[in-house]
């Protein structure tokens, strides 16, 4: 399929726009496989040297995301630009940006050293420049001495690393990096999560990450970009992301977060007060003259289960809820709440002590400040 | 209980080394010993032991008929190669529905019997026959172009007859390629060109050799084809063995043909299995 034509105003071939630090940017994407709408409208600018992670859900359309700025996918409308340079009728190895495959993808007749150098040698470079370039990176990745091994000697972990500095002995604008870690057992996730973020910090290339897994995004990025069916729910530092999120998807996905519904019960200058499950309870806002809503209006909370906390006594801004269920897991404890119009809440704290039993009549709070109003989504 | 399960096991292996010695071994022990006799006067052999056989094959006019099946071998080969690769790449790459089609369509002519369509080809070939009518009915040519029993019809009828086992040796390996390599070749900076030779056609080489092992062999010994499109003026080492067993009675001098034949073929599966790294063939084994 044919990609779409730049847009003559602004982003014709060969023409750069003068904002330096604007490494990549997204247009309007859009793409549609066959009956099924998979990006509808995706727009973005990401800057030199950061670290920006695609979350989302299988299926969200992140993937095809990463496909299209690497060229191995066209839009069927919508630009990218790379460097003020609209690439849409780029070839994919025209564009300066490398990937680093899901399944590795390295290739099984080569070695360690030929796997690397694959790009070098495309480029021309003096055998000597390749030779150096190739140890460095592999230095790097802490791979040094693996030059002559082949890929099915190599370890998950190991091929992950050459699949990475496959990719950056090439100097790439962008690395795209799709969902790397997925195949690694958890505490080599962990430990791969920090050596990339080394990584990105030292060498100053833009990173766009694709993972399914919050924890993950959180920890490494700069900024976070949340996907959901083909359109980008919200866009933020991993502070604004699990904080403040602006959806209950968001907010759900990122937060683990509780979803309650109620109605807004009176609203004051520096407070809310939202009737949730019949009860009222007390809202601080710093911007209540930004809201837009009446008394009386629908209103959605997201409450993480870590800020719920709970009594025998019914206390200020409290609820009152029946215990479900109590589980233990992860060092959390978790306890599944009833509230009285039927809803359930999820509360969890450190610790297993716990002296409430399935059964036993509760209050639960949580600090006015900690309840955010989100959109439903 | 354990021990008697372990004595009987090999019980169960003596079906498949019956077969091997019964249809394998014994035929081929008969022929090497066929090889080494004197041929009798009129009918069989006698039981004199000689190496006249073996020297009788280095005889320029023979030695001549071995050179011949290479070169026709060769020339098949690579034209079934530059056909066959395309095809069955490009075969790989069709949706599931249409690949099962156009197998379908490759295995039909094996249920007829490869002679009679051959004979299929001379209806084709012959002077005034499908081929010169069509060819004269668009003004290509002017007069019949006497393909029928020259050296060309013997080419395209053996390409026919091998071209469907590069197809399918060439599918099978290209069918198995993670094309996700290409597409990190590409994303490396490599043109499709250039991903093409240095990743698809190297990963997909052992179909490749499998393939051309599998159609230079045969054409050595396929001497229906170059009887019935060649007429006698093309002679194969199969033509030979068959004339030599069947016309002349020679029954020694055919086995100590079909030995060499052999030893010739274990050579260049010998050298597919150094080249290739694998020990079966690819695609149909």
């Amino acid at each position: 399929m044919k990609a779409p034509v730049c847009d003559k105003e602004i982003g014709k071939t060969g023409e750069i726009v003068l904002i330096e630090e604007v490494v990549l940017e997204l247009r309007k994407i859009e793409k549609r496989f066959k009956e099924n709408s998979v990006l509808k409208g995706i727009s973005l600018k990401v800057e030199k040297g950061e670290f920006i992670t695609f979350l989302g859900s299988s299926g969200c359309g992140k993937t095809t995301t990463l496909r299209i700025i690497a060229g191995l996918e066209t839009p069927d409308s919508g630009e990218v630009f790379i460097n003020g340079i609209c690439v849409n009728q780029l070839a994919p190895e025209k564009r300066n940006v490398n990937t680093v495959f899901q399944n590795y993808a390295l290739f099984p007749h080569m070695n360690v050293f030929e796997n690397i150098a694959y790009g070098l040698k495309i480029k021309k470079l003096e055998k000597k420049e390749i030779q150096r370039k190739v140890t460095d990176a592999l230095e790097l990745i802490q791979l040094g001495g693996y030059e002559k091994r082949i890929p099915s000697e190599l370890s998950g972990g190991q091929k992950q690393r050459v699949a990475i500095a496959r990719a950056i002995v090439n100097n790439p604008q962008v690395l795209l990096l799709d969902e790397p870690l997925g195949a690694l057992d958890l505490q080599l996730r962990r430990q791969m999560q920090l050596e990339l973020k080394k990584l990105q910090k030292q060498l100053g290339i833009t990173f766009i990450y694709i993972t399914h897994d919050q924890e993950e995004a959180i920890n490494m990025s700069n900024r976070i970009v949340i996907m959901r069916d083909g359109r980008l729910e919200q866009i933020g530092t991993p502070d604004e992301i699990y904080n403040h999120p602006e959806t209950s998807y968001v907010a759900q996905f990122v937060g683990n977060a509780n979803i309650l519904k109620g109605k807004i019960h009176r609203i004051e200058e520096e407070f809310l007060e939202a009737k949730l499950a019949g009860e009222v309870t007390k809202l601080i806002l710093s911007d209540t003259k930004n809201l837009t809503k009446e008394v009386g209006s629908p209103i959605v909370l997201a409450i993480r289960s870590e800020v719920v906390e709970f009594s025998q006594e019914k206390k200020e801004n409290s609820l009152s809820a029946i215990v479900l269920e109590k589980s233990f897991a992860g060092g959390m404890l978790r306890m599944v709440l009833q509230l009285s119009d039927g809803s359930e809440l999820i509360a969890s704290r450190h610790g297993i002590d716990a002296p409430y039993e399935p059964g036993e009549q509760i209050y639960c709070y949580w600090k006015p400040e900690q309840a955010v109003i989100v959109k439903e989504t | 209980m354990k021990g008697i399960k372990k004595n009987r096991a090999w019980l169960l292996v003596i079906p498949f080394y019956f077969y091997t010695i019964i249809f394998v071994i014994l035929p081929l022990a008969y022929m090497i010993l066929l090889s080494f006799l004197r041929r009798a006067e009129i009918w069989g052999v006698t039981k004199e032991f000689t190496l006249d056989n073996y020297k009788n094959i280095f005889e320029p006019v023979y030695l001549n008929t071995f050179v011949e099946s290479l070169k026709l071998a060769l020339l098949c080969t690579t034209f079934i190669v530059f056909l066959g690769y395309p095809f069955g790449y490009f075969m790989a790459k069709l949706s599931e529905k249409w690949k099962n089609r156009v197998v379908t369509l490759l295995m039909i002519p094996f249920w007829t019997s490869a002679l009679i369509r051959m004979y299929g080809w001379i209806i084709i070939f012959r002077s005034n026959g499908l081929m010169d009518r069509f060819f004269m009915a668009i003004h290509l040519t002017e007069k019949p172009l006497r393909l029928l029993y020259t050296y060309p019809a013997v080419v395209v009828g053996m390409i026919y007859a091998l071209l469907p086992f590069m197809i399918l040796s060439v599918y099978s390996s290209v069918e198995k390629l993670d094309w996700s390599l290409i597409e990190a070749a590409r994303d490396l900076g490599a043109s499709s060109v250039h991903a093409f030779f240095t990743i698809t056609l190297k990963l997909t080489m052992p179909g490749l050799l499998s393939g051309i092992v599998l159609t230079f062999i045969p054409s050595m010994g396929l001497f229906f084809v170059a009887d019935i499109l060649g007429g006698n003026k093309i002679v194969l080492v199969g033509n030979l063995i068959q004339e030599q067993l069947m016309k002349a009675r020679n029954w020694p001098f055919a086995a100590a043909l079909s030995v060499v034949l052999t030893i010739l073929t274990s050579l260049i599966l010998t050298l597919y299995r150094k080249v290739a790294k694998v020990r079966e063939l690819e695609g149909l084994f």
